[in-house]
């Protein structure tokens, strides 16, 4: 026999399983529930808890145990539970021991509320692989309540924490700088630096996005209220400034250029997706455009992610005003405009969204990539600039 | 702690613990019980050598039938074969991932 090292300790974080190349389907989100037993201010999906159509309408048990059992026949290897709140689900436990049974890794996204001293032992008996991710609302009760807008949830979630760290779960915070939390980043920050599991900074939701499923236009301008202004957004980005513009010297020269009118130019779809809460599988979490959805209980994810993936990630701009400014701005990368995102805001696919070109515009003054005032759109010379910067 | 393999033994996966899965090429084992490996993020990759042992050690054949089929399927001395079983399932043993059949 040839080789003396016949078995090989990977982790799947440090190193790539696959060398050459990939499965059709690596990763799977699925969104257990789109109820949650928050109701944040700026959150762009929640349902009631107590949303009984939505409740009715969600997978079953069985279709959720089919679905996982194909996503592992395609090599799919991490399984991610989110929602809305996905231990409101009744069949979590079930869920959770059939996915890590069939060999997949669970990457769990939770606000923690739920976590009973039974699933915290649950976890430690039966790993999840893969940290289990928290979102934090705020440090106190009085900011965490404001956000979640949920009485008793500060003391919840932070229960839930506890029965984590206590049963050495390996688990990560981040949070979403909202009005009532923002002047706490520091002290959220530093809490998070006494997590054993937390091996960079929390990260942070700031630039929020509408109702992805366009059911409120009373939210969305709740949303919009509370959303970080371009000028704060680039204040909480570049607190560390030499990190931000180490970062970005790494990031330009690779991710920033013109896109043409081809639409999709991330990696939706390609080797993931995302199955709703009632079994339509999307490109991304984000993007649920009904032309670009696609039903599992009429295709299989198979047939979905070779046949109609490929036609969706083919699609060119159409609209005139993104021809004219996205298509021809080298921003593209730094900037999130996305079929997603102009779903969310505008429901298509192809708008451009102002406040991301704010955004985006802001950090290319900040960086020195345009002049105040400049349209990045109008730039000829953008590859000399951004030669000119990562020099620098 | 010290891992002694018995060439007459019956070894098998430790089936409520991993799971052996064929990924896109790679033969992987995946822990499911917490104890399995030495780190709570780890799977384990076996290579073709590894692999063909593992088919192996299926709770039916004593090491030493393992060693005697491998060496017909597999170039190389008998010595050899059998230095490869005892290596690879003492690791398998340390990480818990198979166990010794006991009557």
């Amino acid at each position: 026999m040839k080789s003396k090292n016949y078995v090989v300790k990977t982790s799947f974080n440090k190193t790539s399983l696959w060398k050459n190349s990939r499965p059709l389907l690596g990763r799977l989100d699925m969104e257990l529930t789109e109820r949650c037993n928050n109701n944040c201010i700026h959150c762009c999906i929640n349902l009631s808890e107590n949303d009984k159509a939505a409740r009715k309408n969600e997978l079953t048990t069985k279709e959720i145990r089919g679905i996982l059992i194909e996503a592992a026949s395609l090599g799919c290897l991490t399984v991610r539970f989110t929602g809305g709140e996905p231990l409101l689900r009744d069949d979590f436990e079930e869920l959770y021991i059939f996915a890590r049974k069939l060999g997949l890794k669970v990457m769990l996204f939770t606000n923690a509320r739920l976590i009973t001293p039974h699933l915290a032992e649950l976890f430690s008996r039966i790993p999840p692989l893969e940290k289990i991710e928290i979102t934090l609302y705020g440090m106190k009760k009085e900011s965490y309540e404001s956000a979640v807008q949920v009485k008793g949830s500060f003391e919840a979630a932070w229960r839930g924490i506890n029965l984590l760290l206590k049963n050495k779960i390996p688990f990560v915070v981040k949070s979403a700088l909202l009005p009532p939390n923002r002047a706490e980043m520091e002290e959220f920050e530093k809490w998070a630096t006494t997590i054993p599991w937390m091996d960079k900074s929390p990260s942070y939701s700031m630039f929020f996005d509408f109702r992805c499923r366009h059911d409120s236009e009373k939210k969305n301008r709740q949303i919009e209220k509370i959303r970080l202004s371009p000028k704060e957004g680039l204040d909480v980005l570049t607190k560390d400034k030499e990190r931000y513009i180490k970062g970005m010297k790494e990031f330009c020269p690779k991710f920033t250029r013109p896109p043409g009118d081809k639409l999709f130019s991330c990696g939706a779809g390609k080797g993931g997706g995302c199955v709703d809460a009632y079994g339509n599988l999307q490109l991304c979490m984000m993007l649920r455009h009904p032309e670009t959805v696609f039903d599992l209980k009429k295709d299989s994810l198979k047939t979905i992610m070779t046949e109609s993936f490929p036609k969706i990630q083919g699609i060119k701009a159409q609209n005139s005003d993104y021809l004219n400014r996205c298509a021809k701005c080298f921003l593209k990368g730094l900037c999130e405009q996305c079929p997603a995102k102009s779903w969310m805001e505008h429901g298509t696919l192809d708008t451009p969204v102002e406040y991301l070109c704010e955004i985006a515009h802001i950090q290319a003054e900040y960086l020195g990539l345009l002049k105040k005032g400049e349209k990045a759109w109008t730039v000829e010379n953008w590859k000399e600039r951004i030669d000119k910067f990562t020099e620098g | 702690m010290e891992i002694t393999v018995n060439l007459n033994a019956v070894y098998t996966p430790a089936d409520d613990d991993v799971v052996a899965r064929e990924l896109h090429g790679e033969f992987v084992i995946i822990p499911i019980s917490s104890g399995v490996g030495d780190l709570e993020d780890e799977i384990f990759s076996l290579n073709e050598t590894g692999k063909a042992l593992w088919e192996k050690l299926d709770g039916k054949r004593s090491l030493n039938k393992v060693v005697s089929e491998l060496s017909s399927d597999f170039e190389g001395s008998v010595d050899e074969i059998k230095n490869d079983v005892v290596g690879l399932t003492e690791e398998l043993l340390k990480r818990k991932i198979i166990a010794e059949v006991r009557n």
